[in-house]
């Protein structure tokens, strides 16, 4: 089966195909219009219930398991906030052992599931293990851009310029100074079959790409970036977390792209976005969000340069491994 | 009897080899069929995982070998594959058990029946691969189940042991076999190896006594506990392991009956009309002090030496027993507890166990062997002449004798 | 509010044995602004349900025949139990058919 098959192979074309069946909430305690919320809520309908989730400590993990209630309709285990891969490798490879002996017969495929913390940070060393060790296992980070279960902490995803409680404002240091790390990079770095950005703002794009990262478990490991915007932590309304997300996309500070066995392709609408015409100004984006309120004109202009960098790193990868 | 015992035992035993406690070990998590492995290599343990790998890789073990980057994903990758319903081990020493430490009392909390083997090794810093017990005693309020081997057979017995221990109903706790790093883990002795069948039969899989993460049956395991619950799910697993010494015994009865070979969670050696006793643990402390017991003996003093075996859940009823009618205990730690009010950790716990029974004997904490310096047999001698002395004064001293120290 | 039971009434570990019981926790009472649905402008698009982050609205094999004369099958119902009142929902209906009020506190 070539690639360019599984490019068309798509489960979900419009929003009548998404399944009812609900796996996930509700009931659990995450803020009003929770986007990591949303993605988990999608994230499920499209694995479906032959689903193992490990989670790390995060905001999902914390709000959704206070004992004695759980919002999760399948398999979970949480252990600890740095080992989510760790704890998926040993799932993985028991499901394994015990099917080859004989002694179980489980069809379930294993998701690990956290946090830009528990991926960025604590978590990179774990994530790159199983990555190194192929296991088949997919890695799902939604990605609020803070350690905002603590209470808004800045991590290695959180953008530059970006106000957290740890990357303060103030008159000698504005917000993050160090940029986003580039995950994705880290992660295709380990040549794994699969791996591709996705927002709560492209529900079908991000269902579909769950079932091909799915799908391409008996391959290896597979990678989901999920773009989940967080009210309280970037201050914004919370009835426009998916709005904000949108905006992400189509001002192309987040693009929508995958990695699928070494071909590199851009997703709607983000490969139109390669001119930069094209793409909505990036003032539309940083406006409504209080944690960039404090930027002035040449810090503006510094992040627009950053992204557009990052647009000519992508037209050269789609050059090269379009 | 005697003969059919013996017949019995010709059909368990298949060979006899020469094993390093390490090799004892691997042969042991071999013959019960463990399901995953996850380690990361660490002296003095390196020998277990590089023999169990071959296994794997020669086909005489069916398991997932997963190579992890560290040891904290080493217990994280085994509590997810236990979590998952397989048999697993895994094992390190010093510096990985530390790395490690969140996820022993999260296994722990977890209920998951994971075997580990621990060679102790002297904890950083200074840095030092040479054996002794720091790292275990570090780990000893996690909530497992710890037993402390002084032979490499013993350590083959009890690898087997417990696996049946830690997957029974009644216990679902996870379980350290601990030895002496070097002295144990890199020294060859004989070891008795048995049939592979009589040890799978006696450590069979049982099935639906414990939730697993399975999608026939969704469960969500490591929930958020707020002050309201905490409590009561941390109790069940403190009365698990007190209760589990139920279970210790009960098994150590029928593997005595299977393969003719029992241990005590307390070994005395010498002890019913001993006046003067030391209480170690492990191989080199033990076997050299019951050399000096044998030498002193010889020049009229009533030597005796006690081991403790169980380590966790504490024997204090054995230790009792065995205890009350010497005249003077030293207790050899080849641990340190530094700023306790003795520096010896398990001195502190006989002490406390012998006077909750009101036995007050005058007890000498003495600290010997850190970092594999020499416990030579003549310290040991020296000991049962000290203990002579504070048995005329009538009085502890009041400070731990760091023996061998320049 | 559930039952504060002893350590011997709970299963081990800390597990917890029935899949979504969050259900019993019905967080409408966080509100201070509710959605409501104005049934003649919805057009059935299913919008609404999809961005729903808990999901608190239902998707409901009610037929309903608008005030234009359209002829719905479906309705779609604020599940105001679990509803967090978000807005998500009245922000991204591409009809305006939603609209946030204020959650009025029985006295």
């Amino acid at each position: 089966m070539g690639v360019a098959d599984k490019q068309i192979k798509v489960g979900i074309r419009t929003i009548w195909d998404v399944p009812k069946e609900e796996y996930f909430g509700p009931g659990q305690l995450t803020c009003a219009g929770c986007g990591p919320s949303l993605a988990v809520r999608h994230i499920l309908k499209a694995a479906g219930p032959n689903t193992i989730i490990a989670n790390a400590t995060g905001c999902i993990e914390v709000t959704t398991t206070q004992y004695p209630y759980t919002a999760w309709a399948v398999p979970y285990i949480h252990v600890a906030f740095e080992n989510a891969a760790a704890v998926a490798s040993g799932i993985e490879s028991a499901i394994k052992a015990l099917n080859r002996k004989g002694l179980a017969n489980t069809k379930a495929k294993v998701i690990a599931l956290a946090g830009d913390g528990g991926t960025y940070d604590i978590g990179i060393q774990a994530l790159s293990g199983m990555l190194e060790r192929g296991h088949g296992v997919l890695y799902v980070l939604y990605d609020n851009e803070a350690y905002m279960n603590t209470g808004i902490q800045r991590s290695g995803g959180t953008p530059r310029f970006a106000w957290t409680t740890t990357s303060p404002v103030g008159s000698k240091i504005r917000g993050k100074v160090q940029s986003k790390k580039d995950i994705m990079s880290i992660v295709i770095a380990h040549r794994v079959p699969y791996a591709a950005t996705a927002s709560i703002a492209y529900p079908l794009d991000l269902m579909n790409k769950v079932k091909k990262a799915l799908d391409a478990l008996d391959e290896g490991p597979t990678f989901l970036h999920v773009f989940a915007p967080c009210p309280p932590g970037w201050r914004i309304d919370e009835s426009k977390t998916v709005e904000i997300a949108r905006l992400a996309v189509e001002t192309g500070v987040f693009p929508l792209y995958e990695w699928d066995h070494g071909k590199f392709r851009l997703n709607p609408p983000s490969n139109n976005h390669i001119d930069k015409s094209k793409r909505k100004p990036l003032i539309n984006y940083l406006k409504p969000q209080g944690r960039f309120a404090h930027m002035k004109e040449d810090e503006i202009k510094a992040m627009e340069a950053e992204i557009d960098s990052y647009w000519d790193y992508l037209t050269k990868l789609l050059k090269a491994f379009g | 009897m005697t003969q059919v015992l013996e017949k019995q035992r010709e059909r368990v035993v298949v060979g006899k080899k020469g094993l390093t406690t390490n090799y004892a070990i691997a042969q042991a998590v071999k013959d019960v069929d463990v399901d995953v492995i996850a380690a990361y290599p660490i002296t003095p343990q390196t020998t277990i995982i590089e023999k169990l790998a071959e296994y794997v890789a020669n086909g005489e073990l069916d398991a997932e070998f997963i190579p992890v980057e560290s040891e904290h994903s080493a217990l994280s990758a085994a509590v997810g594959a236990s979590a998952a319903g397989a048999r697993v081990f895994t094992a390190t020493s010093a510096q990985g058990l530390e790395l490690m430490h969140e996820i022993l009392h999260i296994a722990s909390g977890l209920r998951l029946p994971i075997v580990m083997a621990v060679p102790g090794r002297a904890l950083s810093a200074p840095i030092s691969i040479h054996g002794d017990y720091q790292d275990l005693m570090n780990v000893r309020d996690t909530g497992w189940i710890i037993y402390i081997a002084s032979t490499a057979q013993e350590a083959y017995d009890t690898i087997i042991e417990a696996f049946r221990v830690a997957e029974d109903p009644r216990v679902q706790l996870p379980v350290i076999v601990s030895y002496d790093g070097f002295l144990m883990s890199h020294t060859t002795e004989p070891v008795e190896i048995y049939d592979p069948k009589v040890v799978r039969e006696f450590t069979p899989r049982r099935r639906n006594t414990r939730p697993i993460l399975n999608p026939e049956n969704p469960i969500t395991m490591g929930a958020l506990a707020t002050p309201d619950w905490y409590y009561e799910i941390k109790y069940q697993a403190i009365n698990a392991l007190k209760s589990s010494r139920g279970v210790i015994d009960e098994v150590d009865s029928e593997f005595n009956e299977k393969f003719n070979r029992s241990y005590k969670p307390v070994e005395g050696f010498m002890i019913d009309d001993a006046d003067y006793v030391l209480v170690t643990y492990g191989g080199a402390a033990t076997w050299n002090a019951l050399e000096a017991a044998k030498e002193a003996r010889d020049r009229g003093l009533k030597a005796g030496v006690v081991r403790i075996r169980l380590f966790r859940p504490f024997p204090a009823n054995d230790l009792v027993k065995a205890l009350s009618n010497a005249k003077a205990i030293a207790v050899v730690d080849r641990a340190v507890a530094p700023g306790s009010p003795i520096e010896g950790p398990v001195f502190k716990d006989v002490y406390i166990a012998l006077h909750m029974a009101d036995v007050d004997k005058p007890m000498l904490s003495v600290i010997h062997g850190l970092s594999q310096r020499t416990m030579y047999i003549r310290d040991f001698y020296e000991l049962y002449y000290r203990l002579r002395d504070i048995a005329k004064i009538g009085k502890s001293p009041q400070e731990s004798l760091f023996m061998g120290l320049r | 509010m559930s039952e504060l039971k002893s350590w011997t009434q709970i299963p081990m570990g800390g597990y917890i044995t029935e899949p979504k019981n969050s259900m019993n926790n019905k967080t409408g009472s966080w509100r201070t602004q509710r959605p409501v649905i104005d049934q003649d402008a919805c057009t059935r698009c299913r919008i609404c349900w999809l961005y729903c982050p808990e999901p608190a609205i239902l998707e409901l094999d009610k037929p309903y025949v608008a005030k234009n004369g359209r002829k719905y099958n479906m309705t779609f119902e604020i599940n105001y139990d679990y509803c967090k009142g978000c807005g998500i929902c009245a922000n991204e209906c591409p009809v305006k058919a939603i609209k946030m009020v204020p959650e009025v506190v029985q006295q």
